[in-house]
């Protein structure tokens, strides 16, 4: 790698960075998921006729409710089982990539 | 009936509300991994592959992606595939197969420190410059057409619309950088798809199936030609009014290649992955559901062809772009139709978020801290990107603001800065593969392709040259850009000094091992080649029930 001030002080950042912080996205769609799901199913059993009507007789809010919980489901089920494995801390004796120093 | 206003009621208004929420809660909840100035820009470089790889695909599904192609679908047929599956997916593979080993090995923090890399300051000038405003002007244009439709939808004053989209955009960026704006990306991506997919399944029960969708197509003005993608390629007698030597290397090669490996905006979402394994993969996991989205775009187009009477006046409510609107209007009930509206909502905001995170680490890398401010702390980058971050959005309000004073501003911005892309991808894969290109090349090569580009946009604008369509002068333009690089950069190259072998170490191709995977990448299924490869012949698979 080119001997570059700017990326070898970002590399240096990369060590002490704080990214092992950060939460894991699939609570989050998970979460939004199964809320939405919940509702658009509830509006779903509670459609009348002329709802039905204008959706060509589909019940599109139940099926699209219950379609994103288990969407939500899935992320919330997918995080529990496999949950992030913490990044391994950047070890002294990690040579990076070549031509780093 | 013929307006476009929905009829929203209590309940979506909730859904919209709890999707703001979330949008807001990343951020929020995102700044307390910011540390570094990589971590703002780059996410710190830690993110896996799926959420890199969605987020890859969202920045590029923006509202007006989705409703033009929709567009082109109920105008052009089935032949708008082609925007996808060779205008999209064989350069998305090239990106994660052949370039990303450059990117990522060489550890750039953005596309142009490439180019300061690989050739000299004039040429990383240039392109950081123009990038820099690229961003700012379609940021502005993403805001104007966000506000256009939600006036159309909602009955909201344009102001408003602007004023909200852009505080939400940025809050989220400025305090979450770009680790918030990805998630916010990928959480898009399923809201998007929450609102598509009911459009297109109610629409195709009223028009009874696929099958049922191709008879009525067929007795429309567009015909059977617009069931058809290579059928009438022969000649320029088909819808598009495209030769199949201009779709495939017009389109899938200098337009396409252009976009995808070399616009920051994309390529930035795969440097903040978090080895060289997962940057690869990132734009070649991007490409799978890329190649399924026509279904969720050309046959709603279609369907809004075959329902909706007047479809695609000059002006007013029926323009072929309100196709996704008209449908949402006419078959989805309260409920589904709020999830729709955010689902347009959250794409508009995918859009604009990416153009934004492009911006300020361009901004405050590449120039700020390479030209005017150099040896200062680290933290003081992160304030420069959070300032970079705030101006960038004012000057795309105001961008907003003018393209609402002159609406025809808007098409020729897009149509601009799509000119810009041609001869920086032909600069990039000359320079990557042929050592000997000296900086004084890069440099005189990107300008003289840029200037071509540029000058046959204007010439055609001005009536002085003349092309078939603004597609096949799209075409043109791009060739004869990449054709220039090409030319300049064999003439200067011979009469002036290349680099030194050992500056180019991992930025050239036969310097160094560049793309070496770790140990535990390399299984099968995490191979970028074989997942590229595959990704290429399903989609070329694709075409044939539609040949």
């Amino acid at each position: 790698m080119a001997d570059d001030e700017f990326v070898s002080e970002s590399l240096d950042e990369e060590r002490r960075s704080a990214a092992a912080r950060l939460f894991d996205v699939r609570r989050v769609i998970g979460g939004l998921f199964v809320v939405y799901g919940v509702i658009v199913t509830i509006i779903g059993l509670l459609d009348t006729e002329s709802e039905l009507d204008k959706a060509q007789g589909v019940r599109i809010n139940l099926w699209t409710g219950l379609g994103m919980l288990a969407l939500g489901a899935l992320f919330l089920l997918w995080q529990w089982l496999r949950p992030a494995e913490a990044p391994p801390p950047p070890a002294a004796d990690d040579p990076g990539p070549p031509g780093a120093h | 009936m013929d307006s476009l206003r929905l009829r929203l009621d209590f309940v979506d208004y909730v859904l919209i509300f709890l999707y703001f929420a979330t949008v807001l809660g990343v951020g929020f909840a995102a700044r307390r991994s910011i540390r570094t100035s990589v971590d703002f820009f780059l996410s710190g470089r830690s993110l896996p592959a799926w959420v890199t790889g969605l987020a890859f695909v969202s920045a590029n599904l923006g509202a007006l992606e989705i409703m033009g192609m929709a567009a082109n679908g109920a105008q052009y047929g089935i032949m708008t595939t082609h925007y996808y599956w060779i205008g999209a997916v064989p350069a998305m593979v090239f990106l994660g197969i052949v370039m990303m080993p450059f990117y990522y090995g060489s550890r750039v923090r953005s596309v142009p420190e490439y180019l300061r890399l690989r050739f000299n300051h004039p040429t990383h000038l240039l392109n950081a410059i123009t990038f820099a405003v690229a961003q700012m002007l379609i940021a502005g244009v993403n805001l104007y057409a966000l506000a256009l439709v939600m006036q159309a939808l909602l009955g909201w004053p344009l102001w408003t619309s602007i004023m909200l989209g852009a505080a939400i955009v940025l809050a989220y960026i400025t305090v979450g950088g770009l680790s918030s704006a990805i998630y916010n990306e990928v959480l898009q991506f399923f809201v998007i798809l929450a609102g598509l997919i009911p459009i297109v399944v109610v629409g195709l029960v009223k028009v009874g199936g696929i099958d049922g969708l191709f008879d009525k197509v067929r007795d429309t003005a567009l015909g059977e030609p617009g069931l058809h993608a290579w059928a009438d390629t022969g000649s320029t007698d088909n819808p598009l009014g495209a030769h199949w030597f201009g779709i495939v290397f017009g389109l899938g090669f200098v337009l396409s290649f252009g976009y995808w490996t070399t616009n920051f905006a994309e390529v930035q979402r795969a440097l903040s992955a978090k080895n060289m394994s997962a940057a690869r993969r990132t734009p070649i996991i991007a490409a799978y559901p890329k190649m399924f989205i026509p279904l969720l775009t050309i046959i709603p187009g279609l369907i809004a062809l075959v329902t909706i009477d007047g479809l695609g006046a000059e002006s007013g409510d029926l323009q072929y772009n309100n196709a996704i609107p008209l449908l949402m209007r006419d078959l989805l009930p309260n409920g589904v139709l709020g999830v729709a509206v955010t689902g347009l909502l959250a794409s508009f905001m995918a859009g604009m978020a990416a153009n934004v995170s492009g911006f300020n680490t361009v901004f405050t890398y590449d120039i700020w801290q390479t030209y005017i401010r150099k040896d200062r702390p680290d933290d003081y980058y992160i304030r420069v990107g959070r300032i970079a971050t705030i101006a960038g959005v004012c000057v795309g309000i105001g961008t907003a603001f003018i393209a609402a004073g002159f609406s025809n501003i808007m098409n020729y911005i897009q149509a601009l800065f799509s000119v810009f892309n041609a001869p920086l991808f032909a600069t990039f894969i000359i320079g990557m593969f042929w050592k000997r290109m000296s900086p004084l090349a890069g440099f005189w090569s990107l300008l003289a392709g840029t200037v071509v580009a540029l000058g046959t946009y204007l010439l055609y604008l001005a009536d002085v040259l003349k092309f078939n369509s603004d597609l096949s002068e799209s075409f043109w333009g791009a060739g004869l850009a990449f054709v220039t690089v090409a030319i300049v950069a064999i003439v200067v190259t011979p009469a002036t000094r290349p680099r030194p072998d050992e500056d180019l170490q991992g930025l050239v191709y036969g310097t160094a091992d560049v793309g070496e995977l770790d140990a535990a990448d390399r299984v099968w299924w995490r191979n970028p080649v074989l997942l590229g490869l595959v990704a290429v012949v399903l989609s070329f698979l694709f075409y044939i029930p539609v040949w």
